[in-house]
């Protein structure tokens, strides 16, 4: 049974990490770690504190592209903001060996990317972590980075044309293939059924290839014919994570993703984005379990109110943060009764995006989690193997089983 | 005291992980997963225990089929090279983290990301072995289809190797100031320019990913046609080559050196590094009989019919093995019999004859020949002997080192690193300690020649 919908449940938390933090000011402050954005040692130390405070998994942000101050716009000329990236699915895993129960989900674009090479490496993820494994799936919009791979004109989206005829259309093809490659990606991993290694010395088989399948799939971006080179992967599938500001995009999630992250700015919106996730869910005929809904907000933790809006108001001074999400600057307390009054409303949990790194982080870690310990709110220990298990998802049998390779 | 010696060449020592092919006898008690990180982990902490120089992982686009069919009798399945190596990065400190990745299938943008990220993570010790493919089958399992034209496979292979290398230096290795007093966190609004048009490519942008610690991840590469060998030997830092017997090893030395020079550059700067088998024993004789039983295993008689299929391109399960080679022909024009192998041979007509004349010379079956053809083990003896040979060979520059590995995994290195690598330690010729610094500047190899300084516009609009 699902632990979603048990009452008293854990809530789900997940943190953001991105450079020295969301709040473009934040490699400026005082415990930000500007020089070791690109070091091995400063991801483990991420990591590692969110393992200690036992969060379900961290995302890592990637594009194929330099960043920019408005993340649709080509990348600004700016030199006062963190600017580059590591290649995110590789710093996950790296970190797996060094962790052992936090989930790594880093996000891979599906849009000048491979799906075979991104099923392969994700799969490769999960056995490396021990079933620790997700995905956030995003899509490349800007004209720009398809400049970066030579293969096709992407227009773009320009902020105020957003609602025209040409907007909706590249945002419905694009979706439309995002769909198509986590599709290709899922039936990738099922396409070796589990037990498919044999090694039966008397028949002088590795593996029995009627549980070996191709997949078949044939789109308007890309066919994949299969099968995997990598074995099915210790979760079956590991965990795909979308983030969606509206319909089509709740359309996309209810399509292809296990959670679905969404950006409400107060109680009532969280109810009316969950409302919008389930009318998405029927719209797409999804079967099977829903879509889990976790909402992102912009952290900025203190002890005293006052002291978390002085300090989002100091870093604003410097450079102020526009966000899709919520920005709360407050304390932990208060924070945690936020988290609960929205759950309430609608939502199983939340993906915290801290303003600083890493001081956000560990004020999550070592002031949120233990009020929301107290309250009975969030798990004592990490007791769940698997990320999918942690979020109540069984391990999904292969679509192949009993069909013919 | 004697007077000092001319100090002797030091050897390079890399270790592969045992193949998706016949060579790796998954029966053996000992084999364990393929898949597992566990196994991975194992031998990269044994190859770090012998102060080798790099670990090496090839790579998988597609199944082998054989007919239709997959093919069961090997080792199936690998897990992802970019991936693997990146764990293994978090659990080593020193060897180095070397993968074999297409250059046909594989975007420019994202290789130079990867590798960079690969040779930050680890700290400056990734490698990468660039090769080509024109495989149509392979195509049949990414966007861009088959449709490479085999001759253009060193095209698109030298424009990728050149459009990598110009995404690595988009980034200075001073870009990052990243100074909160001054508020400045990038050099200048230019860090990570960059525009390549060439046939395969027409690219332009800014690249995300900064300056690795070697600036050039090592470039290893497998030359094999004349077009190959002169790609690798003006592009790369490091040959594999499959030339294991000293002479024809001698012979492939001198050609590839030659070539390095006739491409300007210093014949210094690139090691030649044949991969070879080792089988361990107490005695020559031991040794020897250990080497019989495992190729009895490695060629059973369904391997050498597929091992002749390869060769034949038709399919030969009714034939027996202990016939004679074939006296028909092979058809290497029909539609090919086994997919997702790279060929064994250029000439199969030729490959056939040879084939025959060894069979007649020596009266040996069909499957003798094949063992007698696909022996990868190169070293069989006593530890003593094996560091006698491994030593010979550096020494009288047949090849600057070897790729070592074994039939097991991921055990089978193991006595390698405790019984050989001892025995090269003290006699000198192999690092008793590893140095700090770099895969590149451990491999003895020259810096890449434009450390980390961006292109000016004047050349970004040139090339």
């Amino acid at each position: 049974m699902s632990t979603a919908d048990t009452p008293g449940r854990s809530l789900h938390l997940a943190v953001a990490l991105d450079g020295a933090g969301w709040h473009p000011a934040a490699w400026r402050e005082p415990g930000a770690r500007p020089a070791e954005l690109f070091t091995p040692g400063y991801w483990t130390d991420l990591a590692r504190i969110a393992e200690r405070g036992l969060l379900d998994l961290v995302t890592i942000e990637d594009a194929l592209g330099l960043q920019s101050g408005d993340h649709l716009a080509e990348p600004d000329r700016r030199t006062d903001r963190v600017a580059g990236r590591l290649d995110a699915e590789l710093i996950a895993a790296f970190l797996a060996p060094l962790t052992s129960a936090i989930g790594l989900v880093p996000t891979v674009t599906t849009t000048h990317t491979e799906p075979f090479h991104v099923a392969s490496a994700l799969a490769t993820l999960d056995h490396d972590s021990h079933g620790r494994a997700g995905w956030r799936v995003q899509t490349s919009v800007r004209p720009d980075e398809a400049a970066h791979f030579g293969r096709r004109a992407v227009p773009g989206l320009r902020r105020d044309a957003i609602d025209t005829p040409e907007a909706r259309a590249l945002v419905a093809e694009l979706f439309g293939e995002a769909a198509d490659a986590v599709e290709v990606v899922r039936r990738l991993w099922d396409s070796w059924e589990d037990d498919a290694e044999i090694r039966d010395d008397a028949t002088n088989r590795f593996v029995d290839r009627a549980r070996i399948h191709h997949v078949d799939f044939t789109g308007e971006r890309f066919s994949v014919r299969g099968p995997s080179i990598v074995p099915r992967p210790p979760q079956g599938q590991p965990l795909v994570v979308a983030l969606g500001h509206g319909w089509e995009p709740y359309r996309l999630a209810a399509r292809a993703a296990d959670v679905l992250l969404v950006t409400p700015h107060d109680a009532a919106e969280a109810t009316a984005i969950v409302e919008q996730a389930r009318a998405a869910e029927r719209d797409v005929g999804r079967t099977g379990e829903p879509l889990r809904v976790l909402g992102d907000l912009v952290v900025v933790l203190e002890d005293t109110e006052d002291a978390a809006r002085e300090r989002l108001a100091r870093l604003d001074a410097v450079d102020p943060l526009t966000s899709d999400a919520a920005i709360v600057a407050t304390t932990p307390a208060a924070l945690a009764d936020l988290l609960l009054a929205w759950r309430d409303a609608g939502l199983q949990g939340y993906r915290l995006r801290p303003a600083v790194l890493p001081t956000d982080l560990e004020r999550i870690v070592d002031g949120l989690v233990p009020d929301l310990q107290r309250r009975g709110a969030f798990r004592t220990a990490a007791t769940e193997p698997t990320l999918r298990e942690r979020f109540g998802l069984a391990r999904p049998a292969s679509r192949y089983v009993g069909s013919v390779a | 005291m004697n007077q000092p010696r001319q100090r002797r060449k030091q050897i390079v020592l890399g270790a592969y992980f045992p193949g998706v092919n016949h060579d790796t006898v998954w029966s053996d008690p000992a084999s364990g997963s393929h898949i597992d990180f566990a196994s991975f982990e194992h031998w990269a902490r044994t190859a770090e225990r012998g102060k080798l120089d790099l670990l090496f992982l090839a790579e998988g686009l597609r199944l082998r089929t054989r007919g239709e069919a997959v093919f069961d009798q090997d080792v199936v399945g690998r897990p992802d090279t970019f991936t693997v190596l990146a764990s293994l990065a978090a659990v080593t400190s020193h060897v180095g983290l070397a993968g074999t990745i297409n250059s046909t299938f594989n975007e420019p943008y994202e290789l130079a990301r990867r590798f960079a990220t690969l040779d930050i993570l680890s700290g400056g010790r990734a490698a990468w072995n660039v090769v080509t493919s024109s495989d149509a089958d392979t195509g049949e399992n990414f966007r861009r289809g088959g449709y490479l034209a085999h001759h253009q496979r060193y095209e698109r292979a030298g424009e990728t190797l050149a459009a990598v290398r110009a995404l690595w230096d988009s980034w200075g290795s001073d870009a990052i100031v990243a100074d909160p007093a001054s508020g400045r966190f990038l050099r200048d609004g230019h860090v990570g320019d960059f525009a390549v048009h060439g046939h395969q490519f027409d690219i332009a942008g800014r690249f995300t990913t900064p300056r690795s610690p070697q600036g050039h991840p090592v470039i290893l590469q497998a030359g094999e046609s004349p077009a190959g060998r002169d790609f690798a030997a003006a592009g790369s830092d490091a040959i594999f080559s499959r030339y294991q017997k000293f002479d024809e090893a001698r012979a492939f030395y001198d050609d590839v050196k030659a070539r390095v020079a006739t491409a300007g550059r210093d014949p210094d700067e690139v090691r030649i590094l044949p991969s070879a088998a080792v089988v361990l024993g107490d005695t020559d004789a031991e040794a020897r009989e250990r080497h019989a039983v495992i190729h009895d295993r490695q060629v059973d008689p369904q391997t050498a019919i597929v091992l002749t299929e390869m060769i034949w391109n038709q399919d030969l399960s009714w034939y027996d093995p202990d016939d004679p080679v074939p006296d028909f022909d092979p058809t290497p024009e029909a539609p090919k019999w086994i997919r997702g192998r790279a060929p064994l041979t250029q000439d199969a007509h030729a490959t056939a004859r040879a084939w025959r004349e060894i069979g007649r010379d020596g009266a040996l079956s069909l499957r003798e020949v094949v063992k007698q053809v696909f022996d990868r083990a190169v070293f069989v003896g006593t530890p003593q002997h094996v560091a006698d040979e491994i030593d010979r060979y550096v020494q009288a520059d047949a090849c600057d080192g070897f790729i070592l590995g074994s039939h097991v995994t991921p055990s089978g290195l193991d006595e390698v690193v405790d019984r050989v690598v001892p025995l090269l330690q003290e006699r000198g010729v192999f690092r008793a300690e590893y140095a700090e610094g770099t895969l590149r500047e451990n491999l003895g190899l020259a810096p890449p020649s434009r450390f980390g300084e961006p292109r000016s516009a004047a050349e970004v609009a040139a090339s």
